[in-house]
């Protein structure tokens, strides 16, 4: 079977929705979601390096490249704020980030 | 084939000298002892001043960096904006610093970062600078949501403001890619001719919708507001004062950019979901406030249902309507430093109290600042002849131009029931008993608190020469 633009998509978007649902569904740990946040990135880079690939464009690929950068200073970022959290709380499960309501 | 050569930099200057400045002042600040933070938070404003006078005098309209940058009258219209958002943000909280033992000389060098990255925003003419100049400004936004590190509140508000943030940009770079594996192209122009050219394909309609999504996001319109009323709560004042400013109005310039811009000829495709967000904006904005007693919450809310507002002049994508945007940004930015000058200045016993409770017969106890905050208050209500009532009549004009019946009526009614928390805040100033009087407000407060007031009130006289100046900016696209 030949492998298509299609296939690649399909992959892409089944990432972009596992990422999207891990984002909202988990109610455990803030690191599931950083994860999520990075399969959702990982999903992107899919989509822009089988496009550019299939298009003979390279600007998808050199865009997928800035992500990948752009990715890694969110992460940490986002580790650091964790970091911060847990020392003022002790705890870093979804359910506990709730002195704010309403 | 040609070597590369050097794009020009003049159109690029102002960033420039924010990006420069900032890494100067990282350097001063680490070097710099214990009076840091009031040094490099002067120094700051002096980056950003003379950044808004390049801006103003030295750089000519232009692209650069193969047409991923632009400098056109609407861009220069929102970065002046920006500017003066975030200059305010930092000016407002140099009390803030002295009295709260704030000592973080980090904060005005990331506002100056999250400055050039909106600045970025605005000018991003391609999706991949779209993309950097959001990432830019978030990555700042977040750190600067969580600077106070051993409150639990700032901290909380950082963590939810990052992990929301984080999937917005998600769903924004989702759109772009497919937007760009539809279109061929990254590049605004590339883009506006692939769409004009034939039928649009599902493929780009759900990219559009996806890019829409991340942004709204970032201007917190309804349904991606959820983050608005904690960040805004639970990070320090002075933080929130910069959010609610400065990030708004450049991400509303880079909605506007990229939907009357690029995506331009698919504008029957998005123009029912900016109809479905300004609405949703607007009614949440009003009904959710009115049973806030935190004023910063309060805020929150009226700041969701002021993008709700603006957006209705985006929604209807014509000339008047982009105009509408602009002069309701402005405005926006003048009431809402205003209102937290006011904010900021609610300290009793050496704490800040945030309640609306505490404002109760203000009226007696500083009757000017509360004469001022009431006119503020009416003018976020839209009441005539302030500020307030022309930035809203302007974007109704506009809808009612599109034929955007429903969305004119809903939005006018929704500015009814806004109205009424509004003045129930007039209310509490000036028939409640009083409580004890604040502590003296501090001069650069006073300072904000009149030139914002002096706007609004004044602004019948110069609504004129604004609307033009607007109507300009709105031109760079029709």
């Amino acid at each position: 079977m030949e492998i298509g633009l299609s296939h690649y998509l399909s992959v892409a978007a089944v990432l972009f929705t596992i990422g999207v649902f891990g984002i909202f569904l988990n109610r455990k740990n803030v690191i599931v979601i950083l994860m999520s946040v990075e399969l959702i990135l990982l999903a992107v880079n899919i989509n822009f390096v089988a496009f550019s690939s299939f298009q003979g464009d390279l600007v998808g690929q050199i865009f997928a490249l800035l992500v990948l950068t752009v990715a890694a200073a969110e992460a940490a970022i986002g580790l650091a704020i964790l970091v911060v959290y847990y020392r003022n709380r002790g705890s870093i499960a979804v359910e506990d980030i709730n002195l704010m309501k309403g | 084939m040609d070597i590369a050569t050097l794009p020009s930099l003049t159109p690029f200057l102002p960033e420039l000298i924010l990006g420069v400045g900032a890494l100067v002042l990282l350097m001063v600040g680490v070097f710099s002892g214990a009076r840091a933070t009031s040094l490099v938070s002067t120094l700051a404003v002096l980056v950003i001043i003379a950044a808004g006078l390049a801006l103003l005098f030295k750089t000519p309209d232009g692209e650069t960096f193969n047409a991923a940058f632009v400098l056109d009258p609407f861009a220069r219209f929102f970065k002046i904006l920006a500017l003066i958002g975030s200059g305010f943000a930092i000016v407002m909280s140099s009390s803030f610093i002295k009295r709260e033992k704030f000592e973080h000389f980090e904060y005005p060098v990331l506002i100056l970062l999250a400055t050039l990255g909106m600045m970025l925003m605005i000018s991003a003419n391609d999706l991949i600078s779209v993309y950097l100049g959001l990432e830019l400004q978030s990555l700042a936004l977040y750190v600067v949501a969580a600077i106070n590190r051993d409150s639990e509140k700032s901290t909380e508000a950082g963590l939810k403001y990052f992990v929301l943030g984080a999937l917005s940009s998600g769903m924004l770079l989702y759109g772009a890619s497919l937007v760009y594996g539809f279109t061929d192209h990254t590049q605004f122009a590339g883009i506006a001719t692939a769409l004009a050219a034939g039928p649009i394909s599902t493929g780009v309609v759900f990219g559009i919708v996806l890019f829409i999504a991340g942004i709204a996001f970032k201007v917190s319109a309804v349904p991606f507001h959820m983050w608005t009323p904690d960040v805004y709560e639970g990070a320090p004042t002075p933080v929130t004062a910069f959010f609610a400013a400065a990030p708004k109005a450049a991400a509303m310039a880079m909605f506007v950019r990229a939907l009357v811009g690029p995506f331009g000829p698919a504008i029957g495709e998005w123009q029912q979901v900016v109809t479905f967000i300004a609405i949703a904006s607007m009614v949440l904005g009003a009904f959710a406030a009115i049973g806030q007693t935190n004023i910063k919450r309060l805020m929150a809310y009226s700041s969701i249902g002021h993008m709700g507002f603006a957006l209705v002049g985006l929604a209807a994508g014509n000339e008047a309507g982009v105009q509408g945007v602009l002069i309701y940004m402005a405005t926006y930015l003048a009431m809402t430093l205003g209102s937290f000058a006011v904010i900021l200045s609610m300290r009793r016993n050496g704490k800040m109290v945030e309640t609306t409770a505490d404002l109760a017969g203000m009226s007696r106890t500083h009757p000017v600042t509360a004469f001022i905050f009431a006119m503020l208050l009416f003018s976020l209500a839209g009441i005539p002849p302030l500020a307030g009532f022309f930035a809203k009549f302007y974007v109704f004009l506009a809808a009612i131009d599109a034929h955007l019946y429903a969305l004119s009526v809903i939005g006018v009614l929704s500015s009814v029931v806004g109205a009424y928390y509004y003045l129930r805040l007039v209310k509490i100033m000036y028939f409640d008993e009083p409580v004890a009087a604040f502590e003296p407000m501090s001069g650069e407060l006073r300072v904000v608190l009149g030139l914002s007031g002096a706007f609004v009130i004044l602004f019948v006289l110069f609504a004129g020469q604004i609307g033009a100046v607007a109507g300009l900016a709105a031109k760079t696209f029709f």
